[in-house]
């Protein structure tokens, strides 16, 4: 039996099962928290910071992950302070800045709940904007699937892309897992001055 | 080598210790030539050969020695030689010099004035190190020995009373006595975030799992930072004798060093120093004929600036890429194959040995209350003085600069400082009376970090340079959080279009509202740290920012789009020289009359302004450029001349 602790989520006495997140916590509560690296069974990622949410333990307050925040005895959470609606703000603004015009419906549903301008970074964007915003889910979806990654990152910082491992993409086209879970809507590569792999767009287009 | 060999006791190391002594005459002369990185940049292995073979021609080679140590710091002052035991520093020796030190120094016991350093202030030589301003003030507990030890061979280590600290621990301390000595000393992590290294063995000791791991970060990612190299370089048993009194009080059996790859000397001298310690029974199994056994590998790693931080150093060790993990659990409790592991940097390993050897009270007796001990600075920049540099904590900024840096270079009027590397934030004149350490530097909007110290002048535009951190960092972050990547991308884009005369009204406002963001929501502390030289810098100098983005001038004269050059004919000799140098062509005049720049022509390449010798070229922004004169204007001649 795990222990059960309990924590205050939006002022709401909330009782969850030790090792269990923040996010899971609040979800289980019926709080909900947005996110877009997040998926329901797979490792929790970290990427998006979208889930921030904010902490209070032992008088000081922090913005934490909430996917990856263990939920903590006594712990008091604020899932929409303003201090985290304007965080979230900023982060789709800036999310859009990379997946150019087209972006999903989430993340366009995502925008005017929080009242995020999806086109303020637009002319700060690369030049060849896709869809892709590197949230990570089709990789962590790959290995879950497949034992391997046939999809990885390749570079970093602003350089840093999907990328489709020929050697590895055998399973490709019974599989295709990572479409489903892809928040853009569509598993798609990216830019990048150096894409030395084919595009997983092209590659997976040309097997359905 | 000794007669003992493998160590199996105390006795047999002090007995060691007594015959190294013994078979080393004090009074005998040595020449000692630095070989870390800047000095051999500088051809320092030149002169060392040029001493040997100088040696060898005047029939010395037996009674001189010659050693091949560490760095002192004072590296743009190299190559540096000493010569023992009068303790007589040359700089910037060159191999030519080496038959003149010989018949003099050695042989005569004269000193050679015009290879000393020159004390600025009185324009006399300076023999002792200890009297060359950059020294005078400075506190060398760490970069002490880096002078008088081979760093190839483990006796000269141990004839300075190396290792004697491991035995003590071994032998009269139980590892819990350890951590307390630790705690006791108030030692907080050099690597950047002054966490309390007690504190943080305590964790590593008391944490579940097995096995636990020790781990050196010598990954030193900050561009012009060498304090930690310095250190791998010149004194790598300090580091190794720190590890392993570590793994005792944590109880751990085995440790990795991870050096960044492109230190190879580094690598190799630690390499050497962990194959020595193993054959001296130092290090494996038994140490000293205790019941302690470690092994450590060393890891050269060759990722980005964000492998140095603890979670991604340990991913990498693991064989995968270098990024920081999204969990909220410490290292200290899961690390390495999430076991506990305990992480420290170069230097505060370094700092171990001493603790133990001279107690926690005597280190607390150095640096302020909450920061005790020395720090090393790389200080850089527009300082007279640059090179690395060890003060107790809390020294001001004041005496860091001018003291030891020796001030502004040409005269010119201090601007701002950045500490703490490429996210470290700028601080300004107001504020260099405050001390130096880990808490007083967060309050002004920067940090200790690694210790890089960058001073800038009157001539640093203030947005120009928190462009250039924020484009290094772009490509130096992992690129995995949403906030960090895109933000840098945005901020950089700002940036550069503020500095190019295209900033808007709302960009100051927009700036902010990102750095903010970035700040409060991200995985790692380069995420959370990359703002700061964007917020300080507009926290103190805003009015730069709004020049630039109102009046689209720069005051400092540096971003190319905003300002123009210009000839100014009072001033102007009418060499040709510009003229004859211009790229672009763009410089109109002829001999004896008056130069002018065609201003639809002009690059702004800046090289008539470089190469003036009459200070003829201005550079001006946000005023009108003056028109150039009617047809050919016949040149004023300088005062004094006819
Ligand atoms: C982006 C980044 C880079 C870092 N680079 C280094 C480094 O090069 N060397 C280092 O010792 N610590 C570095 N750190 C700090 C480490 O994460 C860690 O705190 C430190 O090695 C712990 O040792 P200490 O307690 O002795 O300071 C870095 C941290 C971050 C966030
Ligand atoms: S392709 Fe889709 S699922 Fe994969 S990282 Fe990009 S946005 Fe996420
Ligand atoms: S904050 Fe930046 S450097 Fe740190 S993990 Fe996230 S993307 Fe990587
Ligand atoms: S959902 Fe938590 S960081 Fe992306």
């Amino acid at each position: 039996m795990k222990k059960v602790i309990t924590l205050q989520i939006d002022d709401k006495e909330v009782k969850a099962e030790e090792g269990i997140t923040i996010l899971e916590a609040a979800q289980h509560a019926g709080v909900e928290i947005p996110t877009l690296c997040w998926y329901e069974g797979l490792e929790p990622y970290g990427a998006c910071r979208f889930c921030s949410v904010e902490i209070e333990k032992r008088g000081r307050a922090q913005v934490v992950a909430s996917c990856c925040y263990p939920a903590e005895e006594g712990l008091k959470v604020k899932t929409r302070s303003p201090k985290i609606v304007k965080i979230r703000k900023i982060i789709i603004e800036l999310a859009a800045t990379s997946a150019g015009e087209d972006v999903s419906s989430k993340m366009r549903a995502l925008a005017s709940e929080y009242n995020a301008d999806l086109s303020r970074f637009r002319s700060k964007a690369p030049l060849s904007p896709t869809k892709c915003i590197l949230c990570g889910l089709c990789v962590r979806r790959c290995i879950e699937a497949n034992w391997e990654s046939a999809i990885g990152f390749i570079g970093r910082g602003i350089y840093r892309c999907i990328a489709l491992f020929p050697e590895k993409a055998g399973l490709c086209s019974t599989c295709s897992y990572c479409r489903d879970v892809c928040p853009t809507g569509r598993t798609c590569s990216t830019f990048g001055p150096r894409p030395p792999f084919p595009r997983v767009d092209d590659v997976l287009a040309g097997r359905k | 080598m000794g007669t003992v060999k493998c160590i199996r006791s105390p006795k047999d190391l002090e007995k060691l210790r007594e015959e190294i002594k013994s078979k080393r005459k004090p009074s005998k002369s040595s020449v000692s030539v630095c070989v870390s990185t800047g000095c051999v940049a500088l051809d320092a292995s030149k002169v060392k050969e040029a001493f040997i073979a100088e040696l060898e021609k005047q029939g010395l080679k037996d009674q001189v020695e010659i050693k091949e140590t560490g760095c002192l710091g004072f590296c743009e002052q190299g190559p540096r030689v000493t010569i023992y035991p009068e303790e007589i520093c040359y700089f910037k020796v060159k191999p030519e010099d080496a038959p003149e030190i010989v018949s003099k120094s050695i042989l005569e016991k004269k000193v050679v004035e015009r290879l000393l350093y020159k004390d600025p202030a009185t324009g006399k030589g300076v023999q002792k190190l200890e009297d060359i301003p950059f020294y005078k003030y400075q506190r060398r507990l760490l970069l002490e020995n880096n002078a008088k030890i081979d760093p190839k061979n483990i006796e000269d280590y141990i004839a300075l009373g190396g290792y004697s600290a491991l035995a003590k621990v071994l032998f009269e301390m139980t590892p819990e006595q350890v951590v307390e000595e630790v705690k006791k000393s108030k030692l907080r992590g050099r690597g950047g975030g002054g966490f309390p290294t007690g504190l943080k063995w305590e964790t590593t000791r008391n944490a579940p799992g097995e096995p636990k791991y020790v781990i050196v970060n010598c990954d030193e990612g900050d561009p012009g930072a060498f304090m930690d190299r310095s250190l791998m370089e010149g004194n790598p048993h300090s580091v190794l004798e720190g590890l392993i009194i570590g793994a005792y009080a944590i109880g751990a059996n085995e440790g990795f060093v991870y050096v960044r790859e492109e230190y190879p000397i580094a690598v190799e001298n630690i390499s050497t120093a962990i194959r020595q310690a193993e054959e001296y029974g130092l290090l494996g199994e038994d140490i000293i004929g205790s019941s302690l056994s470690l092994r450590v590998k060393v890891h050269k790693g060759a990722g980005a600036f964000v492998s140095g931080e603890s979670s991604a150093l340990m991913t990498a060790i693991e064989g995968k890429v270098g990024e920081p993990r999204p969990k909220y659990v410490h290292t200290a409790v899961k690390g390495l194959w999430d076991k506990p592991s305990l992480l420290n940097n170069v230097k505060t390993w370094a700092s171990i040995p001493l603790i133990v050897l001279k107690g926690a009270e005597w280190f607390r007796s150095i640096g302020t209350q909450g920061n005790s001990g020395t720090m090393i600075f790389s200080l850089v920049g527009k300082v007279n003085n640059t090179g690395l540099v060890e003060v107790p904590m809390g020294i001001t900024l004041r005496d860091l600069i001018f003291k030891i840096g020796g001030g502004i270079r040409d005269g010119k009027k201090f601007k701002a400082v950045q500490i703490g590397g490429p996210s470290g934030g700028f601080i300004p004149e107001q504020h260099l009376d405050i001390p130096v350490d880990y808490d007083e530097l967060v309050k002004v909007g920067s940090m200790m970090g690694s210790g890089g110290m960058v001073v800038m002048d009157e001539d640093t535009c203030m947005v120009d340079v928190a462009r250039y951190f924020v484009d290094f960092l772009l490509e130096e972050s992992c690129g995995k959080c949403i906030p960090c990547r895109e933000g840098l991308r945005v901020l950089s884009s700002i940036l550069s279009d503020i500095c190019a005369g295209k900033g808007k009204s709302e960009d100051i406002q927009t700036t902010e509202e990102i750095a903010e963001t970035m700040r409060e929501a991200l995985l790692c502390a380069l995420g959370r740290t990359a703002a700061n030289p964007v917020l300080t810098s507009l926290k103190y100098f805003r009015d730069e920012w709004e020049q630039h983005i109102i009046e689209k001038r720069c005051p400092a004269n540096v971003c190319k789009a905003l300002i123009d050059f210009y000839i100014n004919p009072e001033k102007c000799q009418a060499c040709l020289l510009c003229l004859k140098e211009c790229p672009a062509g763009a410089i109109q005049g002829d001999k004896d009359q008056v130069h002018w720049i065609d201003q639809e022509k002009c690059i702004k390449c800046g090289t008539c302004y470089e190469i003036c010798n009459f200070q003829a070229v201005k550079k001006l922004s946000g005023e009108p450029i003056p028109p150039p004169p009617k047809g050919m204007k016949p040149i004023r001649k300088l005062k004094g001349e006819n």
